[in-house]
């Protein structure tokens, strides 16, 4: 990681500063380097740091890597294997000095919601020896959801929502790829937004929040249908939380923005890159170079440190 | 085709001639009749029973807006490199294809007049409307 960000113009190693970390440095620093993210929360507020950096394990807390738009099933030029760099990207999760406690798959497991693809997907992930938690993309709603309910819906409510608590910090799974409207943004819809009100009530306001979904919720670039209509209302009920972080995938690109007390990442794929919102007439696969797609695709590893104010972020490329 | 069959039909109205005047004369007018009937026929059932395209092409449904007569077949067809649905808007949705890959098609027949609005769910700012009337 050190050498990554040695080698990279524009970033800062005080991003990596334990207490006092300059946060828009560090949102600049993932927005460049995309990949995987080692997510560790210290203190409220997960940060983000080095795959190949000591700083998770000699702290100790609690890790999880997120892994995002597999996209089993596409084959275009964009990328014919993803399930290749889908293997690749399990590879380098393995690889971590420390394991992750799980993982989260926030969306576009398949490519058209098809059982073998589902399958193929399941069969790769395996190799990462964790759980996974796991919210649909819309591709994976393009038969009403019935596949990925079959596989991944036990003991979730509604369309898939659902919480649950690992280490102090409060995880929470929402589905914003089912309420589409025309001409609208996506939509979480009132019935999970009630269910958000209800699971949140009882927590101290310091409980470490972690979000996680598919399509972001906030207006990345609605032009393109990246936001979340009635995501306001779901913030709304997580303001008065010290620490609130919210990953999501869908853009195949990482983009940050903080929010008060929120932070906003998304997430890189594994599977193909898109343009920079508004960079293109559309948000189609982005063709990069063979040789250079390593480098547009990745995960990202999380770590939280009890006592520590933020999560540490790393967004891990396949390929530096 | 339909004035070449009615041309063909003269010798066979030249032939009866020999025969009462008023037979033939009613003779082909019944002929005219069923020709210019079944002609009327042919011609609605070409432009209802038509089939027009819609494609898909960077993120837009090409044409936006569609006019077409009762009976026609409307089918999309996907040209992106990405996944698109076609499913309409109203509370039934009267017609919803799966997901659509590349070069794959979806056709629905209007049977009934109305207006159709219809988006792609996995992007729903695309929105095509479909007239039938």
């Amino acid at each position: 990681m050190s050498d990554r960000l040695n080698a990279s113009p524009g970033l800062e190693l005080q991003h990596l500063g334990r207490d006092g970390l300059d946060r828009r440095g560090l949102l600049k620093c993932m927005a460049w380097a995309g990949a995987g993210v080692l997510w560790t929360v210290t203190g409220g507020v997960p940060r983000s740091v080095g795959l190949a950096d000591a700083y998770a394990g000699t702290m100790g807390g609690l890790s999880f890597v997120q892994i995002s738009d597999t996209h089993i099933g596409f084959n275009k030029p964009a990328n014919p294997h993803p399930d290749a760099t889908m293997t690749q990207a399990v590879a380098s999760i393995r690889a971590l000095p420390t394991p992750p406690a799980f993982l989260i798959h926030t969306g576009d497991i398949t490519h058209l919601s098809k059982p073998e693809q589902y399958d193929m997907a399941a069969e790769i992930i395996k190799g990462a020896n964790s759980e996974v938690h796991y919210v649909p993309g819309e591709h994976d709603w393009l038969d009403g959801g019935d596949a990925f309910k079959a596989r991944h819906g036990a003991g979730t409510k509604g369309d898939g929502w659902y919480s649950f608590d690992s280490q102090g910090v409060h995880f929470i799974a929402l589905v914003n790829v089912v309420n589409f409207k025309a001409g609208s943004l996506t939509s979480l819809g009132a019935d999970q937004i009630a269910w958000l009100k209800d699971d949140v009530s009882g927590l101290a306001s310091s409980t470490p929040i972690v979000v996680f979904t598919h399509i972001p919720m906030w207006a990345v670039y609605p032009q393109w249908g990246w936001g979340t209509e009635d995501s306001g209302q779901a913030l709304e009920l997580l303001k008065r939380f010290g620490s609130v972080t919210v990953l999501n995938g869908h853009i195949h690109q990482v983009l940050q923005k903080v929010e008060g007390n929120v932070t906003f990442h998304t997430a890189m794929s594994t599977a193909y890159p898109q343009p920079a919102p508004g960079a293109a007439a559309s948000p189609g696969p982005l063709k990069v170079p063979a040789d250079k797609l390593g480098g547009y695709l990745g995960i990202r590893e999380v770590t939280y440190v009890e006592g520590q104010s933020s999560l540490a972020i790393l967004d891990k490329p396949l390929m530096a | 085709m339909t004035s070449l069959r009615r041309s063909g039909s003269l010798p066979v109205l030249r032939r009866l001639r020999r025969g009462s005047s008023l037979f033939v004369l009613g003779g082909a007018l019944a002929l005219l009749l069923v020709l210019g009937s079944l002609a009327h026929w042919n011609r609605t059932a070409a432009v209802a029973g038509e089939t027009r395209e819609v494609k898909i092409d960077n993120y837009s449904f090409s044409p936006g807006t569609l006019t077409v007569p009762v009976g026609t077949t409307v089918s999309w067809t996907n040209r992106d490199e990405t996944v698109h649905t076609v499913v309409a808007q109203d509370a039934g949705h009267t017609f919803k294809s799966g997901g659509l890959d590349t070069d794959d098609k979806f056709s629905f027949t209007f049977d009934k007049p109305g207006t159709y609005v219809y988006i792609c769910t996995v992007h729903p700012y695309m929105t095509g409307k479909i007239v039938v009337q």
